[in-house]
């Protein structure tokens, strides 16, 4: 696991190898060591079960650990949940149905004593904030889905909490809509320096708002960097796969020099990739090539790449802004290719059209060596 | 085709949308109102129909009407200021002979009496006595002799009161008010004045059950909601079992737990934590105990329902949002029960006032509610009239209630409950 490339800050809260189980048998948190960084944006992102929302439980204080400790300025294991000072946004908003918005965004407030005048004064900045002042009165049943989020987003932000948790708030929204208050909280992360927990399993999700993602698989952490180091440099197949777009094409390991390493292919063929998580020479490993970092070559153009595979087109997609091109290529059946889908997308030139590619075409493909990486066996 | 089909879209266009509409509605809400026909066929016949019936009994007055015609007849332009005119007491003579003849003068003396205590003795010894039509003019003193109440104002505006066809007099009863002499409404003598502590007696009896249900039954209800489904279902089949059973066993069950040498007394007594039998049955407590065991699964299922549907991640919600436990729950989550503490005591309470075999058999004398005096005027006197009437005070006084509480909730939909 890397550590990442952020410039080191002090950690506002420390995961000190955390463990939790709920059935006294299997661990759905195993070993887990995280730091978060004050004013930072980090996002939990794994698939369900993986433990990423178990460890933002514990975090809240809704969950105990089993063994290890959470630490922010003080070991936090016996602080209950109202005394912890973490503003948290649910999956489902959990807007309190009887309250008003105005009252919902005051609860916060009103449950610490503030003074009235001052609670007002930040019940109406929040709901500026929100761009809701007109619809303070209405009850949480007649807002729509992203307005209710916007008033949980605001009760979570009013009390100027140190920390603000959030668990796939955005699940139930529609994708145009899932969008745009994806930006908006980016933004308001941004604008109000807050450091940000965020729990989700969209990756698209993940890479648009984070300053760093932790990626959880199976109660662990795979990795955790930023975005574009995620992308770009995965440890291991799970990264790779989970995050982004990928091919994968299994082999043995031949030789292994200078980083670099050539692989027999499981169907036939042999290529050059970067060597990231393989043991040696004799070992099995997965290839990872992102589809937009393919040329398709036409049958019978000479290319200089060391990389070179046959393969027989299945069809294409077209997808708008860009079209797929699905391959046979060695033992993948769906392996894609990204490509500009027709001639009047001229300014992007060199690689091949989908519109000139039929179905059942012989061409071939080509990568360049650092762009395919060698990882551990799926 | 085209052209025919254009034609076609422009005709049904020219018909209003609102009856097309209803046109396309309607075999929808026939069908819905033939689902529900026999029901209300059903409702009709065994609850519309005996409510109304007793409603009108309670004001039904015809019985003296039908024994003494002439005399109602006669009494039609008295002014109740002084005796009748000898008219009256020539035609109370001849009704009275008619009706001896006929058998009915027992109806007429029921009826009477119930206004003025004794007049059953008026009437039949006036019968009795009458041997033939007085002569023409001697009338008011021939029955004066027989019977000197004749001779008195009050015998005869009973008799006016009661000339039907409809009458305040039950209803009036039932508010222990009568009519004196002089037709003005006052209360009536303490001898008879009862019904007003009988409903206050009821009304408190079951503003204490509802309370003990609501105690009893809130925890409860929320262990229940809060429970996984597995041990939920179980528990719940603990709360449903008393529906599984008579309410007549469960009734006598408690009078062997509670009574004398009951297995509660005799418990305490073992224990030595009393000397004596404590008194525990054939009173209010007793009374108050065995209906709230009855009672308690209409308070609990309201309750359970309406907290089953809060998410616990209100609790949490209120939690991370810095409220306390004790705050989360007063301000979070028992807003959110109101619905079904409202429902729940609403039925407990309904139910409760209609109580009438538990108190009668664990309840002493100063513990009977309103349905044992509507049993007893319905099978032992016979005074139908009067047992309406309570009726209808009960059922006035329900609906009243029923109204205030749906006021209360409305306003608890439009406030919040919380502020304001």
């Amino acid at each position: 696991m890397e550590a990442g490339m952020v410039t080191p800050a002090p950690a506002l809260v420390r995961f000190s190898g955390i463990q939790k189980t709920y059935d006294g048998e299997h661990l759905v948190v195993k070993n887990l060591d995280l730091d978060i960084r004050k004013g930072e944006f980090v996002t939990l992102l794994g698939p369900s079960g993986s433990g990423k929302t178990t460890t933002l439980m514990m975090l809240a204080g809704f969950e105990v650990p089993t063994h290890g400790e959470i630490i922010a300025d003080r070991p936090i294991k016996n602080v209950p949940p109202h005394k912890r000072d973490i503003g948290m946004v649910f999956q489902n908003y959990a807007l309190f149905p009887h309250l008003t918005i105005a009252e919902n965004i005051a609860f916060p407030l009103s449950v610490r004593n503030t003074n009235k005048a001052e609670a007002q004064e930040r019940v109406r900045a929040a709901l500026r904030m929100i761009k809701m002042e007109n619809l303070a009165q209405r009850r949480p049943g007649q807002l729509s889905g992203g307005q209710q989020q916007r008033v949980a987003l605001a009760r979570a932000l009013v009390f100027n909490p140190q920390l603000v948790l959030m668990d796939e708030p955005l699940g139930a929204l529609d994708k145009r809509l899932r969008e745009q208050m994806q930006l908006e909280i980016k933004q308001l992360h941004e604008t109000m320096g807050i450091t940000v927990v965020y729990v989700t399993h969209d990756q698209s999700e993940a890479l648009t708002m984070s300053d760093r993602i932790a990626v959880f698989n199976d109660g662990i952490v795979q990795q955790i960097d930023r975005p574009d180091a995620l992308y770009e440099h995965p440890v291991n197949s799970f990264v790779a796969h989970f995050i982004g777009e990928n091919n994968v094409l299994s082999g043995t390991v031949e030789t292994v020099e200078k980083g670099y390493c050539r692989v027999a292919l499981a169907g036939g063929g042999a290529v050059t990739a970067r060597a990231v998580n393989v043991s040696g020479a004799g070992a099995s490993t997965s290839l990872s090539v992102r589809p937009e970092r393919i040329a398709i070559i036409p049958n019978g153009t000479s290319s200089d790449q060391p990389n070179r595979l046959p393969a027989k087109v299945q069809n294409t997609i077209y997808l708008g802004d860009h079209a797929l091109a699905v391959l046979d290529v060695a033992d993948n059946r769906e392996f894609m290719v990204k490509l500009q889908p027709g001639a009047h997308d001229s300014l992007r030139a060199g690689n091949v059209r989908a519109d000139s590619l039929r179905p059942g075409d012989d061409v071939f493909i080509t990568f360049r060596p650092e762009d395919c990486l060698a990882l551990d066996p799926v | 085709m085209t052209d025919a089909l254009l034609t076609g879209a422009n005709a049904s266009t020219e018909v209003p949308l609102k009856r097309r509409l209803r046109r396309a509605e309607r075999a929808r809400q026939v069908k819905a109102l033939a689902l529900v026909l026999p029901l209300l066929v059903f409702l009709l016949f065994t609850f519309a129909g005996p409510i109304a019936g007793m409603l009108w009994r309670s004001v039904d007055d015809r019985e003296v009407r039908q024994v003494l015609p002439q005399t109602i007849a006669a009494l039609a332009s008295w002014d109740g200021r002084d005796l009748p005119d000898e008219k009256a007491y020539a035609a109370l003579a001849g009704d009275i002979m008619a009706a001896r003849a006929s058998g009915t003068i027992a109806i007429a003396a029921k009826r009477l009496n119930y206004a003025l205590n004794g007049f059953r003795t008026i009437l039949t010894s006036t019968a009795r006595n009458l041997k033939t039509v007085p002569e023409p003019g001697t009338a008011r003193e021939t029955l004066g002799k027989i019977n000197p109440a004749w001779r008195e104002r009050a015998t005869w505006t009973t008799i006016k009161d009661a000339s039907g066809p409809m009458t305040g007099f039950y209803l009036l009863s039932a508010l222990d008010l009568t009519r004196n002499v002089d037709g003005a409404i006052v209360a009536a003598p303490p001898d008879q004045a009862i019904y007003r502590d009988v409903f206050v007696r009821t009304f408190l009896i079951s503003l204490s059950v509802t309370a003990l249900c609501l105690i009893l039954g809130f925890p409860v209800a929320y262990l229940l909601a809060a429970l996984p489904p597995g041990r939920s279902n179980l528990l719940m089949i603990f709360v449903l079992l008393p529906f599984w059973t008579s309410l007549l066993v469960r009734t006598c069950a408690w009078i062997v737990l509670l009574q004398g040498k009951g297995v509660v007394n005799e418990s305490l007594l073992w224990l030595g934590i009393v000397d004596t039998p404590l008194r525990l049955i054939y009173n209010r407590f007793g009374v108050c105990v065995a209906m709230t065991h009855v009672l308690l699964p209409f308070m609990i299922l309201p309750l359970y329902s309406s907290m089953k549907a809060i998410s616990p991640a209100y609790m949490r919600a209120a939690a991370s949002l810095g409220a306390p436990p004790v705050a989360a729950f007063l301000r979070i989550y028992l807003p959110q029960t109101l619905p079904g503490i409202g429902a729940g005591s609403l039925l407990v309470f309904i139910l409760a006032l209609g109580y009438y075999i538990t108190p009668a058999l664990v309840g002493g004398a100063a513990d009977q509610m309103i349905s044992y005096f509507i049993a007893l005027y319905t099978t032992e006197t016979a005074n139908w009239g009067l047992a309406s009437a309570l009726g209808a005070v009960l059922l006035l006084a329900t609906i009243l209630l029923a109204l205030v509480y749906g006021k209360l909730v409305q306003g608890q939909q439009v406030t919040g409950g919380m502020k304001n």
